[in-house]
């Protein structure tokens, strides 16, 4: 056989599998399936990795400790995207056929964009905790898509606000100079509008500074910076443009303990690589890091004892990733139970789970008896806010592990839903979307 | 390049008829057939994509196979045309979508004549790498100016739904059928230019330069124009790209990675041959597929989603060398033989070295 022949007859043989291998259908009824479309590969793999192994490892805990939600197995699969659109769209496209579909959680901006529309279709949730598209907060418009905890808007706010405490006052920023770091990419610009507004609002002035894709090389920036002398440093950025502003920082003689860290600025993989240069960065959370909560102390020993564990570097637990992970995992979970108590203990529609989400509510004894007192505040999520109010607390670096150095701070919804809704209502004129009445809904149920 | 690669692989006249007929019964099955029988799937994992990318192959298939100009910045010119249709619709609503896509089209091959200057003086490596240019500075400028996204905060936008006429095509056979129209449309376009004498001329400024210049065809022109055209084609292809397949742009979407994709679907395909970019397209866009389904079930509990990604990209890294090396001219080449071997067209056969 030539080469060529080899490689047809392979190719065909292929093909041919491919036919005989279609979705493996016909799951149990009472099982909640989780589609994953994860990435473990490419730039982006330390994220995915550790949020995808932190998401798992809750669903198994739930499985091995409970026997699932109420008796009903949490099931899942990988699909890997590598943090492309159209491969988190094959993704969704090839994972929805699976019965019992309870969420999707791309943890991707560009793939969520690409599902809005059809998850409002397909009647299912989809997740973008701590990420996402802002005006998705408002769930009169985006029925089916949640930014839990935190949106980009919030975020910045509750940026805003530590620095304010720790001035001594929002009053006190008065005359003050932020310079704001951020990332050459629709991420890294997503918030300028909202510095603008908060600048306004509380007098002080911002200098926003672009470091291009993918950063590792910020002498210039830096040097302005030096000469534009800056009160606070916010840190926006995004792999390897983090570790190397710290250590530029230190070499133009920037105070560390004067950056504060974004949300994709404040894990592991952005300060050992800095070396030195980090210890005393102060980055913004969701979720506290650290193993010594009880939930994580029992996935140490139910799933990892057991030696199911996702992840493969067993020194990566309790990593910003891998908790954000877990937090992740008991959010949906507790979506689910809601649900279940709503409609039954069986295996929910995704239209069903998405009212669990519209009515997750976990105040502080909840998450307290959920083993996770310590690791997030408490969430409330409505019809109308799909957000949360979630609370974000400041963590500092000290050469060897993240330390919480504040308590559960509140952005300041209030000044930020009108430019959400805004946005919101815009889209939904766009699309023809009819807004829901929250108070009809609430009374219907 | 070889001079095997650049042969044109279609010249037999005489295969033409039987080739007429399986096209036609291709669009038989495609227009007819498959919307009554694929799935979601089928059409939006695979086929909407498959058309777009085989577009855009097409399109640089004329630069690059027909008139021998290497071009880096394909993604670059579909992201103009994706743009060009989303910011036509927004801001001129009255105007039909057809319109829109003809006028997105143009807007690409406006920017591609102007990236298509230095090719007047540079050629091969060094015409490369100026198309780069292309590439970086197209992304660059939508990444910079928050107009051309409508001033989206996060810089991804979502397309307005695909409406034609009035009519919605929001579902995924809708969709599908939409870009096959077009695909088609501008393939028998592509077809007819390169088999007229302006195709000829194509052929004669990328077999040799000076040549065709002593034969009175105008070289400057004839390379303008290829890079017009070209970057009409891809522009559609963005166009479909976006509002057919992703419903979605940003940026990074377009990025040099999908600039190589495409060169590699004209490379695999076979170059100066309108089915490469079809077979090209195909490979690329199913082959992965395959083996991400037969990777799942045959060592699916061994391994991790990401180790099994990385075999998978091996397999088709290795696949790819040895189609290069045992059929340099491409899948199109490939089935030419195995439709020969079969005895099909033994009349050409003859005709063939």
């Amino acid at each position: 056989m030539s080469l060529p022949t080899a490689l047809k007859s392979a190719f065909f043989a292929a093909l041919l599998g491919t036919a005989a291998l279609t979705p493996l259908a016909g799951a149990q009824a009472d099982e909640q399936y989780f589609p994953l479309q994860s990435y473990r590969v490419g730039p982006y793999a330390a994220g995915g990795t550790g949020f995808f192994g932190g998401f798992i490892d809750y669903l198994n805990l739930v499985n091995t400790r409970d026997g699932g939600v109420n008796g009903v197995k949490l099931t899942w699969d990988e699909c890997e995207t590598q943090y492309e659109v159209e491969r988190g769209v094959e993704c969704y496209k090839r994972q929805k056929s699976k019965p019992g579909v309870a969420a999707w959680n791309p943890l991707s901006v560009g793939i969520a964009y690409a599902m809005i529309d059809d998850v409002g279709r397909d009647k299912a949730p989809l997740i973008t905790v701590n990420h996402g598209r802002t005006d998705s907060t408002d769930g009169r418009v985006f029925k089916y898509v949640f930014p839990l905890l935190l949106n980009p808007y919030s975020e910045t706010s509750g940026i805003v606000n530590y620095i304010a405490a720790k001035e001594g006052g929002l009053e006190k920023l008065k005359g003050k100079k932020l310079a704001v770091l951020h990332h050459g990419s629709p991420y890294g610009k997503e918030t300028i509008p909202v510095y603008q507004l908060l600048a306004e609002k509380y007098g002080f002035s911002v200098e926003q500074i672009e470091v291009p894709h993918p950063g590792n090389e910020q002498q210039s920036q830096w040097l302005s910076i030096r000469r534009s002398k800056p009160d606070y440093v916010v840190l926006r950025g995004w792999g390897v443009m983090n570790p190397v502003a710290l250590k530029t920082a230190q070499k133009v003689g920037f105070p560390v303990d004067h950056i504060i860290g974004n949300v994709w600025s404040n894990s592991e993989e952005d300060v050992i690589p800095a070396g030195e240069a980090a210890k005393g960065y102060t980055a913004i959370t969701t979720q506290a890091s650290g193993a010594e909560y009880p939930v994580l102390q029992e996935i140490v020993k139910t799933v990892y004892g057991a030696n199911k564990g996702n992840l493969d570097d067993k020194k990566r637990i309790g990593s910003v990733y891998h908790n954000l992970g877990i937090v992740n995992g008991i959010l949906n979970v507790e979506a689910v139970r809601i649900a279940q108590a709503k409609f039954g203990k069986r295996a929910l529609t995704g239209d069903e789970v998405r009212w669990g989400f519209e009515h997750l509510k976990l105040d502080a004894a909840r998450v307290e008896a959920l083993g996770a007192k310590g690791l997030f505040h408490s969430i409330n999520v409505s019809v109308a806010n799909h957000e949360g109010e979630g609370r974000v607390t400041f963590q500092q670096w000290d050469g060897g592990k993240w330390k919480v150095v504040s308590d559960w701070i509140a952005p300041d919804w209030a000044l930020l839903r009108p430019i959400i809704e805004k946005s919101s209502l815009a889209y939904a004129a766009e699309h023809g979307i009819t807004v829901r009445d929250p108070a009809a809904e609430e009374a219907s149920n | 390049m070889t001079d095997a690669v650049l042969k044109p692989s279609e010249t037999s006249a005489s295969g033409l008829p039987l080739t007429a007929l399986g096209v036609g019964a291709l669009l038989v099955v495609a227009f007819g057939v498959l919307p009554l029988v694929g799935g979601e799937y089928l059409f939006d994992a695979i086929l909407t994509p498959f058309l777009a990318l085989a577009l855009a192959g097409l399109g640089l298939n004329i630069l690059t196979g027909y008139t021998g100009q290497v071009s880096l910045g394909s993604s670059a010119f579909m992201a103009v045309g994706a743009y060009a249709a989303y910011n036509l619709s927004l801001r001129l609503p009255g105007l039909p979508f057809l319109l829109d896509i003809l006028l997105a089209g143009v807007v690409a091959a406006a920017v591609g004549l102007v990236f298509g200057l230095p090719s007047l003086r540079l050629r091969g490596f060094y015409l490369a790498v100026s198309t780069l240019a292309a590439q970086f500075f197209v992304q660059w400028v939508f990444n910079k100016f928050g107009w051309f996204s409508n001033g989206s905060a996060s810089g991804v936008i979502t397309v307005p739904p695909l409406t034609i006429a009035g009519v919605a095509l929001d579902g995924s056979v809708g969709r599908y059928l939409f870009s096959l129209s077009v695909v088609t449309l501008v393939t028998l376009l592509v077809w007819r230019i390169t088999r007229s004498a302006t195709g000829r001329s194509l052929i004669a400024v990328r077999d040799h330069e000076t040549a065709a210049r002593v034969i009175g065809v105008p070289v400057l022109r004839v390379k303008l124009f290829a890079f017009g055209l070209s970057s009409f084609v891809i522009g559609v292809a963005g166009v479909l790209w976006a509002f057919a397949y992703l419903r979605t742009i940003e940026p990074a979407g377009f990025n040099l990675d999908r600039s190589f994709q495409i060169l590699f679907i004209v490379i695999i395909g076979g170059l100066a041959s309108i089915r490469g970019a079809f077979l090209g397209a195909g490979l690329i866009v199913v082959f992965p597929l395959v083996l991400a389904r037969l990777g799942e079930a045959l060592l699916g509990g061994l391994f991790d989603s990401g180790v099994l990604e990385m075999s998978q990209r091996i397999v088709l890294g290795l696949l790819i060398i040895g189609f290069l090396i045992a059929e340099p001219a491409g899948l199109s080449a490939l089935l030419d033989r195995a439709l020969l071997n079969r005895g099909w067209r033994r009349l050409t056969a003859r005709a063939r070295p």
